[in-house]
């Protein structure tokens, strides 16, 4: 089963580094991972993709809240969350066929970054799902290159979901 | 505090004096000469010059677990800082709160390969708490603070602060903070009264109750309210390698201790019991054995201030997070008070373990003119029962045999590897000890094996004067592997034999100044005993022991309980030698 989870920690050397090296030691996987800047100065978040069981998932949350630079955990579950990813693509599109991969690209609200001879490189924005369903368009055509940024996400603004009691024992 | 301009070195030594830490121990070298010098220049605390900084290391820890205090150890970069690895994963797998201070090379030269560089907050990441490697002097005062802080609260274990020579160099403002500032850490400091509440109801209503009980009870100095909570309950006591000395073993509730080596009447009660309560204790494989098989009509309580530890090995049905000091005491008070109103403590469950305790005792058999391994630990406990004895042990046969024979009265009188299992831990661990319990007697029950693994370390016994004896249950062999290569790889005997012949072992403890007694003879055991625990001197007694003994019982490496393999007079150990 996937989950999101997203981590808040103190901007500090190494906190990162503290995270991925005990998903290594503890034998977790992690998806994909996305780190940034967030409303408050001096306070990232990190966004980590998991593929576990329940069992598994609570041992990573109370894992990671141990480790000092760790502010709080959250799991995104959805329905009560929205996630975003950034995708850019370049895929093989001699001119006779750029047209039918642009409009394909429009009904995923993507745009176009740039263009070469027999290539287009697109951005999107989307779920990973759409992502995913565009990769697969754009495969007959070719895709040469293709790098995401992992997923971000929050809970919705909307949310009145309670704290699970799992993380409240911890947070 | 008054403010004074200083160097980054004085600031680490007026930090550790504003800690109130009496002792430190450690070896200079390069990167960490400005703080040796700052050293020269005077301080309250003492300095012990190890021989190797891992002996460094075990000191710290052995001295923080006889004293309940954070440990102090310091070397230099690279070579100095990674043989502090060892104490640290130890401390880690043990919960023993560690600081490590490290020379680093200068911040100009951190990633160009630098003499002496290593990445030692890096090495260290998966094993330490937290660590920092400081890059502005004025950080010094705050991160030690901290460092002291978060290795002593909530799951005790190491910290590392990696210091580079030139941040030691410079010069700050010091002020010793009264405060930390930690957003990210935040142990548990209450305990959730319903929790509570549902852990009494459950443990007052058992009728074959069991509390399991791990260091994490020394750790919290939760010992008194642990006894508080079994004599209100009426509920049997079974402690741990790391919670030996929690509860005093010759109390009527005490039954032994569990696991790999632990007594048949222990392992029946902990794999019967119809509730384990688990206090400061994590299911480790050497306890449970097959995880699945283990305890599996018992419904768990399981009490620990690390909330990673509740359902991480065996799903808890009560979990109580929170310091167990509160714990215990309000579940003292509420199992008390539900055994007043009339629930009926667990008395036929306590005659029954007392039968198996008479029907399946620890035994060893005896062979003519061969001292057996157990007798040492045996006539150790008749000499040294009812004194202020603090017992270390390396790591194998003879560790197991400490266990079994040696009763702790109190906690912090029963120092060895657990978790990590580290051979040549007990030398070491018992210059710390002393170091924190000068009025104490110390004694390490070493192996030949673990044994010269650390033994340079008693010359740092006899030269800073922290007498320590060594009593040394010499089979020529790394018994436990000899012990696993008879038992589980067709007796192939790969690598193991020492050989008593070298060295002299009493001959090497009178090089470095201590005092070197051998014994070959039975009726020498007991002299030789008396007058090395008399003596208050460094002294070696060099115990030649039956070779071929095994440890029993056992339960083998993944294997159930049930499947306990017992000490038979036909087993035919001297077949397999």
């Amino acid at each position: 089963m996937k989950h999101t989870i997203s981590v808040t920690v103190e901007d500090r050397p190494g906190a990162l580094t503290r995270i991925t090296t005990m998903f290594a030691r503890r034998g977790f996987n992690i998806d994909s991972l996305a780190v940034g800047p967030t409303e408050r100065p001096g306070v990232s978040c990190i966004t980590l993709r998991v593929d576990c069981a329940q069992h598994t998932l609570e041992q990573i949350e109370k894992q990671i809240h141990k480790l000092v630079n760790v502010l709080r955990v959250t799991e995104l579950v959805p329905g009560d969350a929205v996630e975003r990813e950034l995708m850019v693509i370049k895929v093989s599109a001699e001119p006779e066929r750029r047209a039918e991969l642009v409009s394909t690209a429009e009904a995923f609200s993507g745009r176009v970054l740039d263009l070469g001879p027999d290539a287009v490189v697109f951005e999107l924005v989307g779920t990973p799902e759409e992502l995913d369903s565009f990769h697969e368009l754009c495969r007959p055509h070719g895709v040469r290159e293709l790098v995401r940024t992992g997923r971000i996400g929050m809970s919705r603004a909307s949310s009145k979901r309670p704290r699970s009691p799992r993380l409240a024992a911890i947070n | 505090m008054s403010s004074a301009r200083i160097r980054g070195a004085d600031a680490i030594l007026r930090s550790l004096e504003a800690e109130g830490v009496p002792v430190m121990f450690g070896i200079p070298g390069g990167a960490i000469m400005p703080t040796y010098d700052a050293m020269a220049h005077g301080t309250t605390v003492r300095h012990v010059l190890a021989r190797h900084e891992q002996g460094a290391g075990h000191m710290a820890q052995g001295y923080a677990r006889a004293s309940g205090e954070v440990g102090v150890a310091i070397a230099t970069s690279g070579p100095g800082a990674t043989n502090l690895v060892t104490p640290i994963a130890d401390a880690w797998m043990d919960s023993t709160p560690l600081v490590c201070i490290t020379g680093q090379v200068r911040s100009t030269l951190i990633g160009t390969d630098a003499f002496q560089e290593c990445d030692i907050t890096g090495i260290t990441m998966p094993i330490v708490k937290h660590s920092w490697l400081v890059q502005d002097a004025r950080e010094i005062p705050a991160v030690m603070k901290a460092a002291f802080h978060i290795a002593r609260s909530g799951r005790c274990g190491p910290v590392l602060v990696d210091v580079p020579r030139d941040v030691q160099e410079a010069e700050l403002e010091f002020a010793y903070p009264d405060q930390v500032d930690l957003p990210g850490w935040k142990p548990p400091t209450k305990v959730h009264p319903l929790q509570i509440r549902e852990a009494a109801r459950v443990m007052a209503g058992a009728e074959k109750p069991v509390l399991y009980v791990g260091g994490g009870t020394i750790n919290a100095d939760a010992c008194g309210e642990l006894l508080a909570l079994a004599e209100a309950g009426r509920m049997p006591v079974i402690t741990t390698l790391m919670g030996k000395g929690a509860f005093p073993e010759t109390h009527g509730l005490h039954f032994g201790w569990p696991g790999m080596h632990g007594p048949k009447w222990s392992n029946l009660a902990m794999n019967s019991c119809d509730v384990l309560v688990a206090v400061g204790s994590r299911f480790d494989d050497r306890v449970t054995g097959k995880l699945a098989a283990f305890a599996p009509g018992a419904t768990v309580v399981h009490l620990d201030v690390d909330a990673a530890e509740i359902s991480k090995l065996r799903s808890a049905d009560v979990p109580v997070v929170g310091p167990l000091k509160k714990a215990l005491r309000e579940l003292a008070r509420e199992v008390g008070r539900l055994r007043e109103e009339g629930a009926p403590a667990p008395e036929g469950w306590l005659q029954k373990i007392a039968e198996w305790r008479e029907e399946f005792p620890l035994r060893y058999g005896s062979t003519p003119g061969v001292i057996k391994p157990q007798l040492v630990t045996e006539q150790l406990q008749s000499l040294t029962a009812g004194e202020d004895v603090v017992v270390t042990t390396g790591v194998g046969q003879h560790q197991m045999w400490a266990m079994q024979y040696l009763l702790s009265e109190r906690p912090r009188s029963f120092i060895s590897s657990g978790g990590l299992g580290t051979m040549g831990y007990g030398i070491p661990a018992a210059i710390g000890a002393k170091a924190a319990r000068p009025e104490a007697t110390v004694v390490c029950v070493d192996g030949d094996g673990c044994f010269q693994m650390t033994c340079q370390e008693l010359a740092t016994a006899v030269l800073e004067d922290l007498p320590i004896v060594v009593v040394l249950v010499n089979n020529e062999h790394l018994g436990m592997v000899t012990q696993w290569q008879d038992m589980f790889f067709g007796g192939r005997r790969s690598h193991v034999h020492l050989t008593r012949a070298v060295p002299d072992y009493a001959r090497l403890a009178e090089a470095y100044g201590a005092v070197g007694i051998t014994v070959r003879e039975e009726d020498e055991l007991q002299p030789a005993l008396e007058e090395a625990l008399g003596l208050g001197r460094t002294v070696v007694v060099d115990v030649h022991v039956d070779p071929t003994e095994q440890c029993f019982p056992m339960i083998p490496a993944g294997a159930a309980a049930v499947d306990m393999i017992e000490w038979e007079e036909t087993e035919g150990v001297e077949a397999a030698s």
